[in-house]
């Protein structure tokens, strides 16, 4: 079984779990900003601003690719500007995957945290200013505390989503073994390569994650085991 | 004594219906009733005094401290205002315990509680005898704790006014009858100048000193003590 533990596996698992988290920290941060700003506002053309948020859910993968390999590309504005102002080049590293994740991600988030947002009564809001709140504040006091089970639902789904990420990282980080290749593009070249046990492994391994955090979103959702109504 | 002197016009536009609220009064009493059926405005009166609804016009005073002059330009947002409102099911933070509610106003974020807020928060709970549950989430409190809470907590800060928007309409009416006098007693300890509404002209009896009718929108009449029956 510890030849199973070889690095071909443990590499794409280390990378994966890491290309994950970082992409659900970035995601999580933008989606419950704009979560928050959506949920209190009402403007002309809101339902298209929020049909652009949520595109990259129903995109296909390789047209979210493409449109990230225009835009971070030696010649695209933000590689451009990146590369010249930092020095940093984004296209075929594992930095690269981070951001195709946080795309793919960012609308599980944004959709769960606005919903979780709007969900919360707004007098408790009025409450708070009456006694003393900045809007900082009932948003850091208030409104985030009680929005919680939604949106901590809403990034297990974006861990879940980032780490079966494969169309949009493979075309912007590329499939380097050892510095950009995750679980699913691992599993995808094992397959081509004819590695049926390493494939068989990995997708255990994925499928087993993904189970787990879905188990948790649910959870989450329904309220914490083990605490039974009084 | 206190000192009310209030002038506000709001239109409220939602997509069934459009509601206009002119109101002019002034009491001198400790406590005052808005007396009035439902969908009056006396509930929309309060929180156009707290600083709630954006668009309010004309003038709120309290014992001379001007809150709202739309004249002069004056707008003080409801956290500036130093008002406390009774919200009517409560508004009780249900992720906070009773303590932590009571401690809400006197504490800012980033910042340690204000100096002597912990004794305020035993005196407070002491007073309105809520020392057995100040761990317990809202959730689990009786109606009447519920009550006692949102009092305290709205009087932690130590607000110029005291806002009831109807303070005992959450109840079922066997408690509400006993809460009514309990009430009465709280506020007559609490020496606060009290605003509250109702629409039940019991409750109006035995909590204010005087009472002003308010229909559609508008005051249609105001008396320095309630009628007797």
């Amino acid at each position: 079984m510890l030849s199973a533990f070889s690095p071909a596996m443990l590499q794409p698992l280390v990378l994966t779990l890491q290309v994950a988290l970082l992409a659900t920290l970035f995601a999580g941060a933008l989606g419950i900003a704009a979560g928050h700003w959506m949920a209190h506002r009402r403007f002309a053309g809101q339902d298209v601003l929020d049909a652009v948020l949520v595109l990259p859910m129903v995109l296909p993968p390789t047209v979210l690719g493409y449109y990230l390999i225009v835009l971070i590309g030696r010649n695209g504005p933000l590689g451009h500007w990146l590369e010249a102002a930092f020095g940093i080049r984004l296209l075929f590293t594992w930095q690269g995957a981070v951001l195709a994740s946080t795309v793919v991600g960012f609308p599980l988030v944004y959709k769960a945290a606005r919903a979780a947002f709007e969900d919360v009564d707004p007098r408790f809001a009025n409450a708070a200013r009456t006694l003393g709140s900045s809007e900082r504040e009932v948003f850091w006091r208030i409104a985030l505390p009680l929005a919680r089970r939604g949106i901590g639902a809403g990034l297990a789904l974006t861990f879940a989503r980032c780490m079966g990420e494969f169309g949009a990282t493979l075309m912007v980080a590329g499939n380097l073994p050892g510095r950009t290749q995750t679980l699913s593009v691992a599993i995808y070249s094992a397959v081509q390569a004819g590695d049926d046990r390493l494939a068989f492994t990995l997708t255990v391994i994925v499928s087993l994650l993904c189970v787990a955090l879905l188990v948790m979103a649910n959870r989450l959702l329904q309220g914490t085991p083990g605490r039974t109504a009084r | 004594m206190t000192t009310l002197d209030i002038q506000l016009h709001l239109a409220l536009q939602s997509p069934d219906r459009r509601f206009e609220l002119d109101v002019t009064l002034t009491s001198h009493s400790a406590r005052t009733a808005l007396l009035g059926p439902s969908g009056a405005g006396k509930s929309t009166v309060l929180q156009a005094i707290a600083g709630l609804l954006p668009g309010a016009r004309g003038h709120v005073r309290v014992d001379g401290s001007t809150l709202l002059d739309s004249a002069r330009g004056i707008d003080l947002p409801a956290r500036e205002r130093g008002i406390g409102l009774v919200f009517q099911d409560y508004a009780l933070f249900p992720h906070l315990s009773v303590e932590q509610n009571l401690l809400y106003g006197l504490r800012r974020l980033g910042h340690a509680p204000a100096p002597g807020a912990a004794g305020r928060i035993d005196a407070l709970l002491a007073q309105f005898d809520l020392g057995g549950v100040r761990k317990a989430l809202p959730r689990h409190l009786s109606g009447g704790q519920r009550q006692r809470v949102a009092l305290a907590r709205a009087l932690a800060p130590q607000p110029r006014l005291l806002l009831l928007d109807e303070p005992l309409s959450a109840l079922d009416p066997e408690l509400r009858t006993r809460l009514r006098d309990e009430l009465a007693q709280m506020l007559e300890r609490v020496q606060m100048p009290t605003l509250l509404v109702s629409h039940d002209l019991a409750d109006v009896r035995a909590l204010a000193q005087s009472v002003i009718r308010i229909e559609h929108g508008r005051v249609v009449g105001q008396a320095s003590a309630p009628a007797e029956a």
